[in-house]
């Protein structure tokens, strides 16, 4: 009914910076729909373009059955909560709530009801009557989602919508909102730079860099199987071991060590190539003796993170004059090595990736970017 | 025993200069005091005899040009209703002030949210290229071409006339003043606005212009108070007296033989003062003047 389909969608801005570039995606109705990336890629112009603040330069944007690329914001159905949260300073919180219902010429007495209303629905009735800047982050956020929320919209845009909390009401708001979009069941994008926040919240994702979409999937799919370097690179609270080696005899040759090739690649890759072997560090057992298979180095830097240590491992490099390789493993309470001494890396069966020029060697010739 | 004398003598001696060098400390302490006092005074005095003596004057029977404890009476007052120009005088201040004041807060509201929004090459240098023009244009070196200019287009002895030559004086400070709020609210709140679907002029009623209402009301006072003052503008364009606003009017305040009539000119001042003084504390009490922009958040 209201899924969201963009094609050849690309963003020129008037100084030639191509925040958008081509780029083709469909967001499903009801969706949970995260748009990933570093700062810079694109993101927020994507959302901005969907809602109508900027005007993209070719390609199209659908929402449910209607070509709204030229219409103006106003007349597309979506409804938008700014990073800041964009509450008019001036209006009481009840105020700001009904303003959208203003516009659409509501009566004062209709729509103060209809905001009050809203606004029990998310536990914010007892500030009706104050201004936002009375209230706590995690109170403006809730507000600016009931001003959202209030005018029935057919698609929600959240840009960067946990940024301005901290750390502790962040993980709050993120239950909340995960919740709130369940009942609601609106199509719902937002824009996001941590990771960790898009698998948490979302139904899909999609990573983007330099203003085009390197990986779209579930947050399953996007952590086990990155597309790309890039993806696999950016995704995780630690970022993949993404080791350079070459294909020996079936194998996967880091200097001396030969490793088991992914099972993906069985039969993809030739001897001789070179390939880039990626492990995460959650999927590397450490061990203090000699094991075959495993990559050998010194512990270099161990790093408490609570319930388990990030150790990081300096690997002599595979050719002779380059500088060692720092691997990282992540290893359980007690299981800490001292800084100095020597240490296997096993990666598990199963979990460890391969890359040929950047792409996720794949079985079959398809691209790897698939929409 | 001696050699505890001579430690004694020592210290003794140690204690009268520290005592003494204490008591100089003091001293210049003292003086500085009396000489900041006596420096504020002199400067508060200079400031506030002139108005002592406007507070006290129009109610003398016999005033002079020092402040001193007047024989009171109403005459004054009496005597200036009788002037058929002294009060119609202030009532043409106010249409002035009035007009200027709506010109002014309206158009440079209107240009300021441009300026802040739109991109437009040029825009800082236009901008204080204006500032700096716009002190010429109300200035005395431009009272002939001004003359001129309002003679051809039948200016003269229009209130719309000077209105108009005062407010394009005054237009680009407001403009300059009212940016620099603009600039400071975030367009996030405009934009969400409009993704509600408000119009334009639905979002400068709704949104900007009650977001920066206290710039407004700067701008407002700001711009009464210098059409209230003005002389040269008035002067040059109205040759008749009875549409003279109050600030060329108490320049006609004399006696027969050529002197300022100072029971007059008193009175009169005092008239003509009050009303810029109840604006400020009313603007003030209601709205708080800021001259930089920004909200609390």
């Amino acid at each position: 009914m209201s899924a969201i389909t963009m094609r050849e969608l690309t963003k020129i801005y008037p100084g030639g910076v191509r925040a958008l570039d081509g780029l083709d995606l469909q967001i499903a109705d009801g969706e949970f729909f995260a748009l990933l990336g570093p700062s810079g890629c694109g993101k927020t112009t994507l959302l901005r373009t969907i809602a109508g603040l900027e005007v993209a330069s070719t390609g199209s944007v659908s929402i449910g059955d209607r070509d709204v690329t030229n219409l103006p914001p106003g007349q597309r159905d979506v409804a938008m909560v700014f990073q800041d949260y964009a509450l008019f300073p001036h209006m009481s919180v009840q105020d700001n709530i009904a303003y959208p219902l203003r516009i659409k010429k509501m009566d004062r007495r209709t729509r103060g009801a209809k905001a009050a209303q809203t606004a029990a629905e998310l536990g914010l009735s007892q500030l009706l009557e104050r201004r936002p800047g009375q209230l706590s982050g995690g109170q403006q956020q809730r507000v600016a989602l009931a001003r959202a929320m209030a005018c029935h919209p057919s698609v929600f845009l959240l840009d960067e919508p946990l940024s301005n909390l901290d750390a502790r009401l962040r993980l709050e708001a993120r239950t909340f909102l995960k919740r709130l979009q369940r009942e609601l069941g609106i199509t719902t994008v937002f824009v996001t730079h941590d990771q960790a926040e898009a698998l948490a919240l979302a139904d899909r994702i999609a990573v983007m860099d330099g203003g085009r979409i390197r990986q779209v999937g579930t947050p399953t799919e996007v952590f086990r199987q990155p597309a790309n370097t890039f993806v696999a690179g950016f995704i995780g609270s630690t970022p993949m071991n993404l080791i350079h080696a070459t294909v020996v005899d079936g194998e996967v040759a880091v200097g001396s060590v030969r490793l088991a090739l992914p099972e993906h690649a069985h039969g993809q890759v030739a001897d001789g190539e070179n390939v880039v072997f990626g492990v995460r560090p959650e999927y590397l057992d450490l061990s203090s003796e000699p094991v075959a298979g495993a990559l050998s180095g010194t512990v270099a830097v161990v790093e408490n993170l609570g319930s388990h240590s990030l150790v990081s491992l300096d690997v002599p490099a595979p050719a002779a004059g380059d500088p060692a390789v720092s691997v990282q493993a992540v290893v359980p309470e007690g299981a800490e090595p001292t800084p100095g001494a020597a240490g296997w890396l096993v990666p598990r069966p199963g979990r460890s990736l391969l890359y040929r020029g950047g792409e996720l060697v794949v079985a079959q010739a398809q691209p790897a970017v698939t929409v | 025993m001696s050699g505890t004398s001579v430690v004694e003598t020592r210290e003794r001696k140690a204690s009268t200069v520290s005592a003494r060098s204490a008591a100089s400390v003091t001293v210049r302490a003292v003086l500085a005091r009396i000489g900041r006092y006596t420096f504020l005074s002199a400067v508060l005095g200079f400031f506030a005899l002139p108005l002592l003596w406007l507070a006290t004057a129009p109610f003398d029977s016999q005033p002079t040009l020092t402040a001193s404890i007047p024989e009171f009476t109403l005459d004054n007052f009496r005597t200036l209703l009788d002037n058929p120009y002294a009060l119609p005088s202030l009532l043409n201040s106010i249409y002035l002030a009035a007009g200027a004041a709506i010109l002014v807060v309206s158009f440079a509201a209107l240009a300021a949210y441009a300026l802040s929004r739109v991109r437009v090459p040029g825009r800082d240098a236009l901008l204080y290229g204006l500032l700096l023009l716009s002190s010429i244009v109300t200035g005395t070196a431009t009272m002939v071409p001004l003359f001129e200019l309002a003679f051809r287009l039948n200016l003269i002895d229009s209130r719309l006339g000077v209105i108009l030559v005062l407010s394009g004086g005054l237009l680009p400070a407001a403009i300059f003043i009212l940016k620099d709020f603009m600039d400071t609210t975030p367009t996030s709140y405009e934009e969400s606005a409009r993704v509600f679907g408000a119009s334009p002029l639905q979002i400068v009623r709704h949104i900007v212009v009650p977001v920066v209402r206290p710039g407004l009301a700067t701008v407002t006072v700001w711009t009464v108070a210098n059409v209230w003052g003005n002389f040269l503008v008035p002067f040059l364009l109205f040759r008749l007296p009875d549409k003279q606003p109050a600030a060329v009017i108490v320049y006609t305040l004399y006696t027969e033989g050529g002197q300022a009539n100072l029971a007059l000119l008193s009175t009169f001042s005092l008239l003509y003062s009050l009303p810029v003084v109840v604006m400020f504390i009313f603007v003030s009490s209601r709205y708080g003047f800021r001259f930089h922009g920004g909200i609390k958040r």
